[in-house]
């Protein structure tokens, strides 16, 4: 070998003389950790597909009231639990255009059930960026225009029924729609107040051990000995009552969360003990560096991809928690819109069983709890480029 | 230093020539149990060991695992804070510092004289750093601000141990073990150190490797004039390198002295042992087994008496009851046996 060895070639590669190999590999040599990761995750193709997934749901929740058609709190009784009636595309003469038929609900005095035909002689375009009911964009500007709407002279709201309607008549696709802002964002700072208090406190206790992480590990113990649902009940009924929903929630949120970094403290602890008795640790300590940078520059930068990991998995867990809680009462409550709310109206047995599209909340549900765990798992393998 | 097949020591009169010199060694860890973490008792990993390391020689500690010499070497650096004891290091100004008891502050001046070769070369790098920070870092801490300065330094620093400069840009991850190793070499080189302490710097490598890393460790001796102590177990890795051998069992060092007179007339019966079990090349060659018996004793409960005297097959019941102590002989030599003077041992017969 001498002075001019190589690395050993990977197995694999044939030429030993081929230019594109050794490219190759001056490219992998010099690349930072960051880069490795995303390579390495990049092959992961269901983490990618799911990370498109999560994408397009953020991009619902950002753009909620533009992709909803219907204002959503507005209630009809009149035509509660329409069944989803789909946009037509083409017209009978076969030309392209969609459109609706209007619904017209008659009573079946069999079953006293109301039963809802399209009156196929009366068609109603769907238009692009059409004018609906009015909101604020981002939060910012006052605008009225929708995706798809109708047009003027006609009411989204008495028309449209792409998923059908609930026991108000309100329309369940855009209520969907909204409820997915609420129930992807509202656990998000509960999720990062996690993060910082078990990066902190996880960090404190496995790098300096002795009595600190003797009182930070009892003070976790006691805190995973509390059962939660109780506490939330608690809470729920000590905050005001003249508090809006989301607010009391948000709060519920904020105050689980004091408990809920006692996972990731743990890890974060455990990653600091093993790191702790590495070899370059010690060789940063021997030729002088301070525990501040020891920390800053060799064992956070080792942790980071590990924290990712720890939070994309978090984010599902805390969706669950939403909607379980709020079907149970216990979360949201209505006027506030989220999956879990939704699904409350579907409750009963009697609902469903007549409505059983008052359940179609479920598989967005599904949907972004296994993206995020895709996701996460996409990640958690990518964080390590060096195993193996 | 002298070559391989000398071994006579550079000189012999204490003090002047030490660059170290260690009294009396301890560190006990304590065994807490329980809720309140009570201390049940202690594990004597190091046990009062005294010894001294000549200027630019290579003095060898080995025994095998659980022996105490990676807790020896990490109390010399102070990584461990010993229980007991004196570490007293001859400063390039000609001072003799106690470093048992230094705060962590006085410690840092003198850090750049003692520097640290580890075991394993894939966690002794830092995996997010690429070589020009992991070998810059020393210079950095210790007043080098200016990048280029660092960048001239490191590419002279990895020339030193053979490797090319242009690599300087890679992560750990794109070189070999002895690479890697080579990598943590230049660091422990980058402040020109007196003393290197090398805690079985090869024998994580494969053996081709792990040559051509005791050449250079050679090489680099003579070139810098360099003292190490260089923790082993594999003996015959020792023959190569040391000048001097200290066999360390259950926390105690039971033989010290010259290389040539250790391995070729061991007076310890477990030396004795240590080397009647390393592999010969000529199978024809014919020995007398000395069987090593049993485990290493625990260093948290050691045997009354010589500690390894349930292992020993010279043992007699006075062993179980007398604890040795270090008896000199032929001059420069220490051995804690109480039978040395009786005991005719065989040591390594062929070179």
């Amino acid at each position: 070998m001498g002075t001019s060895e190589r690395p050993p070639p990977r197995p694999g590669d044939t030429g030993g003389g081929n230019v594109a190999v050794l490219v190759e590999e001056d490219r992998i040599s010099v690349a930072p950790q960051w880069k490795l990761m995303w390579w390495r995750f990049r092959k992961h193709k269901v983490a990618v597909s799911a990370g498109f997934v999560i994408a397009a749901f953020y991009l619902v929740a950002l753009l909620a009231n533009f992709f909803a058609y219907s204002d959503p709190d507005d209630s009809r009784p009149a035509q509660s639990f329409i069944p989803p009636s789909p946009i037509q595309w083409f017209a009978e003469d076969g030309t392209f255009g969609p459109y609706v038929h209007p619904l017209v609900g008659e009573r079946d005095f069999e079953t006293f059930k109301k039963v809802w035909e399209a009156d196929e002689t009366v068609s109603i375009p769907i238009q692009l960026f059409a004018r609906g009911y009015e909101y604020k964009l981002l939060g910012l500007f006052d605008t009225d225009i929708h995706l798809i709407g109708v047009p003027e002279g006609y009411e989204s709201e008495s028309t449209i029924f792409l998923l059908g309607t609930d026991n108000f008549g309100r329309d369940i696709f855009s209520r969907l729609v909204l409820a997915t802002r609420t129930s992807l964002t509202i656990g998000l700072v509960g999720v990062f107040l996690s993060l910082v208090l078990g990066v902190t406190l996880g960090g404190i206790s496995g790098y300096y051990g002795g009595v600190p992480d003797s009182i930070i590990q009892r003070i976790i113990e006691i805190l995973r000995s509390v059962p939660v649902i109780p506490l939330w009940l608690g809470i729920a009924a000590a905050l005001p009552l003249t508090w809006s929903p989301t607010r009391i929630y948000f709060s519920i949120t904020i105050i689980i969360s004091l408990i809920g970094w006692t996972t990731l403290g743990r890890e974060v602890r455990g990653r600091f003990l093993q790191l702790r008795h590495e070899d370059f640790i010690m060789a940063a300590r021997l030729c002088g560096a301070r525990d501040g940078r020891i920390i800053r520059v060799h064992m956070v930068p080792l942790l980071t991809s590990h924290i990712i990991a720890a939070t994309t998995l978090a984010v599902p867990l805390m969706i669950i928690a939403e909607t379980s809680l709020s079907f149970l009462g216990l979360g949201l409550r209505p006027p506030a819109i989220s999956w879990g709310v939704m699904l409350q109206d579907a409750q009963n047995v009697q609902t469903v069983a007549q409505a059983i599209w008052m359940l179609i909340p479920v598989a967005p549900v599904i949907l972004a709890v296994l993206a995020f765990n895709f996701l996460g798992d996409g990640v958690r393998d990518a964080a390590d480029p060096y195993g193996g | 230093m002298t070559g391989p097949g000398g071994g006579a020591s550079p000189t012999s009169d204490h003090g002047s020539s030490n660059i170290l010199e260690v009294r009396n060694l301890k560190k006990h860890f304590p065994i807490r149990v329980g809720f309140a973490n009570r201390v049940k008792g202690h594990v004597r990993a190091v046990d009062g060991i005294s010894f001294d390391v000549r200027q630019g020689e290579t003095l060898a500690l080995v025994g095998e695992s659980g022996s105490g010499k990676t807790t020896a070497v990490r109390c010399l650096v102070r990584a461990l804070d010993p229980t007991a004891g004196e570490i007293r290091f001859h400063t390039e100004t000609g001072k003799w510092i106690d470093l048992s008891d230094l705060s962590r502050r006085e410690l840092r001046p003198l850090r750049p004289q003692m520097q640290m070769v580890f075991q394993d070369p894939r966690s002794s790098l830092n995996p997010r750093m690429t070589v020009l920070d992991i070998i810059g870092e020393p210079l950095l801490l210790n007043g080098m601000n200016n990048r280029n300065d660092r960048i001239d330094r490191v590419e002279e620093l990895l020339r030193l141990v053979r490797l090319r400069p242009e690599y300087m840009r890679r992560f750990p991850h794109a070189f070999s073990g002895g690479q890697r190793q080579r990598i943590g070499i230049a660091r422990a080189l980058a402040l020109n150190p007196r003393l290197v302490i090398a805690d079985e710097p090869v024998s994580a490598l494969d053996v081709s490797v792990q040559a051509q890393t005791l050449n250079l460790l050679l090489e680099l001796q003579e070139e810098l004039g360099l003292t190490y102590i260089f923790v082993a177990h594999d003996l015959s890795v020792v023959k190569h390198i040391s000048d001097r051998v200290a066999v360390m069992y259950v926390g105690k060092i039971v033989e010290i002295g010259e290389r040539d007179q250790v391995f070729f007339n061991p007076k310890h019966p477990y030396t004795a042992a240590l080397l009647n079990a390393v592999p010969r090349t000529d199978p024809r060659a014919s020995r007398t087994r000395i069987p090593l018996r049993g485990e290493v004793a625990d260093p948290a409960d050691p045997p009354s008496g010589c500690y390894f005297h349930p292992r020993c097959a010279y043992a007699i019941e006075r062993c179980g009851t007398e604890t040795p102590v270090a008896e000199v002989v032929d001059g420069e030599r220490r051995v804690e046996c109480l039978r040395v003077a009786e005991l005719e041992l065989p040591g390594v017969t062929t070179g």
